[in-house]
């Protein structure tokens, strides 16, 4: 079982969460080209090792969260600037 | 098409036969191995890498039809150790989109003339392909899909509960599951293959064509000089060479990067399990997109099941506790006398997932680099007739019109394939 510290709920199985996938800057619809929009649609990093990516807890508080994760060995570990606000 | 060329006869190549077997038992001389080693060269005319069944169909497609022996096929272990060697051998051309079903319609041909092609027993065997539907909206697929492979010549019908009883009496057929199979995609000219053997056999006669085959030999780079690749650099030393292609399965994205290529690629393992072997049973592959999971036994009476992709993208190849409960679970939906069969072995491989479950084959934008990845799940049943598109892409530097779909380009354009008759798409 692999562990996934959510910042609201604490560590929970990863079944719980829905993947939602690498973390890249998302151009402005109004200014980007066609072409500029489908490669951030469509184009992968697809890092071997330490990846920013973004889940989410859909059988928990149905949050999206942000986790540095190593995909080669699963290890996992929260952002170390953290992209989301802390629950109060 | 050219004509079948004689081998050579040379070292390694001598023909296997029930005659060779008798003379070889009488004088007890052992087999030469059947694909040599040799020293890296400076340069080739062509370097493939990654010796999986797509590096080693495009070497020998590319020796036999082009006549281009000047060949060097890379893998960083053994030939055969990746995909080729992970995945489970189901071969079938029920695809849904019409680009699909004439690509893997092909595949299934070079994959039945295969053994007597390269005079080497690949142990096709053709049994019968079932995708089960347990819904409405999965019978309307499968209606679909026949259709479509109808039009294209493709054997392929829908068939109710009751036939899918009489094609494997150990279905549970009832309603009285969760699931209850409401019927089937039937595909007659389905079956597995020895998926090793496949490799072995591509390798030897690829070897003897003059293809040389370099194991534990693993690329570090790609040069580019304005434009137009140049050489590869390796662990073994530099290689100048005009042509490269990536053949690699779960590396691809890496290997590309190495060329400057980005790819819509996002890499998932795929697990998979073995049961001890018991009596022949089961005939036809059974596959339910609905639970996840296809069953086939082998000629040597074990159980193969595989799943979809794990649920996050990872290049990890550990086996999970919850793969192996999920998979037990669903098929024993299907199947419920197996409670008692034990698993010998789970392993996973590495599937190169793209948006539109479709590959990316052909040129790049690097001149000189090409691609013949993101092959998901589906690529070992597309072995042989993507590797000779990619020869002939190679050998006439235009795209075959059989691969003009699957162009890396079709993301920029907008025009994306959609294949939902992939394994990995439950409906």
């Amino acid at each position: 079982m692999i562990l996934l510290p959510c910042p609201w709920c604490g560590p929970r199985d990863t079944e719980e969460f829905g993947y939602v996938g690498e973390i890249d800057a998302r151009p402005d619809p109004r200014t980007t080209t066609p072409t500029e929009w489908r490669a951030y649609l469509y184009l992968r990093r697809n890092i071997a090792g330490w990846t920013r990516e973004r889940w989410y807890h859909r059988m928990g508080c149905r949050r999206y969260l942000v986790l540095e994760r190593d995909t080669t060995t699963n290890e996992v570990r929260a952002p170390r600037s953290p992209a989301v606000r802390r629950a109060p | 098409m050219g004509e079948p060329r004689r081998r050579s006869g040379g070292h390694g190549s001598a023909r296997y036969s029930g005659l060779a077997l008798l003379r070889h038992g009488v004088v007890g001389r052992s087999w030469p191995p059947a694909w040599r080693t040799h020293d890296l060269r400076h340069g080739y005319q062509v370097v493939i890498v990654g010796g999986g069944v797509h590096g080693l169909a495009t070497a020998y497609y590319l020796a036999r039809n082009h006549g281009i022996t000047d060949v060097a096929v890379l893998d960083k272990g053994y030939l055969g150790g990746g995909g080729s060697g992970r995945n489970t051998a189901i071969l079938r051309s029920n695809y849904l989109t019409p680009e699909g079903v004439r690509f893997y319609d092909r595949s299934l041909g070079l994959y039945r003339g295969l053994a007597s092609d390269l005079n080497f027993n690949v142990m096709f065997s053709r049994r019968g392909h079932l995708t089960l539907a347990h819904s409405d909206a999965a019978l309307r697929t499968m209606r679909w899909r026949a259709e479509v492979n109808k039009v294209r010549g493709v054997d392929s019908d829908v068939i109710g509960p009751e036939e899918v009883k009489r094609l494997v009496p150990a279905m549970d057929t009832t309603d009285r599951v969760r699931y209850p199979i409401l019927g089937a995609l039937y595909h007659p000219p389905g079956g597995i293959v020895r998926h090793d053997a496949v490799v072995w056999g591509y390798a030897r006669a690829a070897d003897s064509l003059g293809v040389h085959l370099h194991q534990d030999t693993e690329v570090t780079g790609i040069d580019v000089m304005a434009g137009r690749v140049t050489g590869v650099r390796t662990n073994r030393g530099d290689i100048a060479a005009p042509i490269v292609v990536n053949a690699t399965a779960g590396w691809a994205t890496l290997v590309a990067d190495m060329a400057g290529v980005r790819l819509p690629v996002q890499t998932f393992p795929l697990q998979a399990a073995v049961t001890e072997p018991v009596k022949p049973f089961l005939r036809p592959v059974v596959v339910s997109g609905s639970l996840h999971v296809y069953v086939s036994q082998t000629a040597r009476g074990e159980l193969v099941f595989g799943a979809s992709v794990d649920p996050f993208a990872a290049y990890s190849t550990r086996g999970s506790l919850e793969f192996t409960e999920g998979l037990a679970g669903h098929v024993l939906q299907l199947m419920p006398s197996l409670a008692k069969l034990r698993l010998l072995r789970q392993w996973a491989g590495l599937c190169d997932m793209t948006p539109d479950y479709a590959p990316l084959m052909g040129h790049t934008d690097v001149e000189g680099f090409l691609v013949d990845v993101g092959w998901g799940t589906y690529g070992f049943k597309a072995g042989p007739v993507a590797g000779e598109a990619m020869a002939e892409c190679i050998a006439t530097g235009r795209t075959p019109q059989i691969i003009s779909s699957f162009g890396l380009d079709r993301f920029a354009r907008g025009r994306l394939v959609g294949e939902k008759g992939a394994a990995a798409v439950g409906h």
